[in-house]
């Protein structure tokens, strides 16, 4: 019997071992995706990994990697657009790809291959609709936000039967976009508030159109022109006045340097009341008066510029370069219009990023495979991380700005 | 003995163009010169990234063409060479001279038509 009851007490000690064994378990079950705690994508962002089909989903206040995902494809020109609640990040691949991730799940939720060559996209104010813009086959092409579903396809094809390439897309009120014909040298508007019969209203472009912006206010859009000296303006509250040429001649007739790499426009370089614009074969950020639209100065800087992008604050333009002087960086004070600082960050810098305030920019270095992050104020490293091939940065504070 | 005169005419045409072909065959099998092993590496790191910044990382095009063996394989060698060291003026092909010298050139563009090997990146910082 005294056996027995000693065989009767075993359970309870065996208890004893095995169930904070089973609680501990089933806690780590509960910890199912990478960012599960409860919190904002206010301060969220995506890095791209070019060449490994990848992404890195960061966070800006601890400066860290939450997360990565895999399986986007070729990623070599990719760009971001955001959902309107920030939880969603639209990947536009060059392979024509376009990849919806789920910033908090750190997953793909939607994928689809949408065209032979692709350049990037952009989304709808009303966030219902990503709209992409394509080289092979030229067009773009309306997709639902929430299922990727194709809505409507407009071909960038002229008279001539010829296919353009589309550059320089950009969102306007009322499902609108906005894009140029590289070959046409045209600019198309497309209304999309219909989605299955899209309106296209065409304008007069100029040469070889490259890249555009549309200003932050939404009221220009301006295409920069590779073929010719000058940009195309178009004034997007008087449409039946059509486009004119700004700055035409800025090259003075004189014979342009090798461009090694386009430059990029966005709405990012209006600051203060002027706009600051990358020559194009000329070693110069040119400077525009948005009120007249005259040249009010223009800047030397050290090479070919691709990015000149104002800080939030209007008070400095950072700068970057074509191969192969894109390890500099300089920084125009907008008030001197003078470069004050010239900073050597890393290896092949391909973008910028600011905080929405200004005060941190994050660069890609891509030849020294890591990001790196510079206090705005001090112009010194504060951080960064290591990154395979790193090129697009994108915050999700883009997505509360009309032409990101 | 006497050899009938159409004979020798067709004989001469099929030899002459035997050697032809031998020798256009042969010039295409000698591959240029390669570079030493670091600046090969360099080479094809800039082509990958930089020029692949217009024809696509994995150079099958962009806002400029695709450089693929397929796509290649029915233009000259010698004007690719031209194009890749003097440009193609009227399109944003720039010239390429300060950045390369004609030899590397010949050996980008032959290992653009056999299909080009892939980036290792860049060496470490010196």
């Amino acid at each position: 019997m005294s056996s027995q009851s000693t065989v009767r007490l075993a359970p309870p000690v065996l208890w004893a071992a095995i169930l904070p064994a089973i609680v501990w378990l089933l806690s780590a079950c509960t910890t199912v995706a990478p960012i599960a705690e409860l919190r904002g994508t206010g301060d969220l962002g995506v890095v791209i990994e070019r060449a490994d089909g990848r992404v890195k989903i960061i966070e800006t206040t601890g400066r860290s990697v939450l997360a990565t995902v895999e399986g986007l494809g070729d990623l070599s020109h990719a760009s971001v657009v955001f959902s309107r609640d920030a939880r969603h990040a639209f990947v536009f691949g060059r392979d024509g790809g376009l990849t919806k991730v789920d910033l908090l799940q750190a997953k793909i939720v939607g994928r689809v291959l949408q065209a032979g060559n692709s350049i990037g996209g952009s989304i709808s104010h009303d966030g219902r609709l990503v709209v992409a813009q394509n080289y092979a086959p030229g067009g773009v092409k309306a997709f639902d936000a929430d299922t990727l579903e194709l809505l409507a396809e407009v071909p960038a094809i002229t008279e001539d039967g010829r296919r353009s390439k589309v550059v320089g897309l950009a969102d306007l009120p009322g499902r609108r976009f906005v894009y140029s014909l590289f070959e046409a040298g045209e600019i198309w508007i497309t209304d999309f508030s219909d989605p299955k019969n899209p309106q296209t209203r065409r304008f007069a472009g100029g040469n070889q159109p490259y890249d555009a912006l549309v200003t932050p206010d939404g009221r220009h859009y301006i295409a920069g022109l590779f073929g010719e000296d000058g940009l195309a303006m178009l004034d997007l509250w008087n449409l039946d006045k059509g486009s004119r040429k700004i700055l035409a001649g800025y090259g003075k007739g004189e014979e342009p340097l090798p461009v090694f790499k386009m430059p990029h426009l966005r709405g990012w370089s209006v600051a203060g009341g002027k706009a600051y614009l990358p020559a194009i074969g000329r070693h110069e950020v040119l400077v525009v008066d948005t009120g007249t639209w005259q040249e009010v100065g223009r800047v030397p800087v050290r090479s070919q510029p691709v990015f000149a992008m104002a800080r939030p604050d209007g008070r400095e333009i950072w700068v970057n370069f074509a191969f192969p002087d894109n390890g500099w960086v300089q920084v125009i004070d907008t008030v001197s219009g003078k470069v004050t600082h010239t900073l050597q960050p890393g290896r092949g810098i391909l973008h910028m990023e600011f905080l929405s305030k200004g005060h941190e920019v994050w660069l890609s270095a891509r030849d020294d495979n890591k990001v790196v992050i510079y206090d705005t104020a001090t112009k010194q490293p504060v951080g960064g991380f290591d990154a395979a091939s790193p090129s697009g940065i994108f915050f999700t504070t883009r997505a509360a700005r009309t032409g990101f | 003995m006497k050899v009938p005169p159409l004979f020798a005419h067709v004989a001469v045409f099929l030899g002459a163009a035997l050697i032809a072909a031998f020798a256009s065959a042969s010039a295409s099998d000698v591959p240029p010169p390669a570079p030493e092993a670091q600046r090969a590496r360099e080479l094809i790191h800039i082509v990958r990234q930089d020029c692949g910044s217009c024809h696509g990382l994995t150079l099958a095009g962009g806002l400029g063409p695709a450089l693929t063996p397929d796509v290649l394989a029915d233009k000259p060698f010698e004007g690719l060479v031209a194009t890749v060291v003097s440009g193609r003026p009227g399109t944003p092909m720039p010239p390429f001279r300060s950045i390369v010298s004609e030899p590397e050139a010949e050996w980008i563009v032959d290992q653009l038509m056999r299909g080009f090997p892939p980036d290792k990146g860049l060496p470490p910082a010196r």
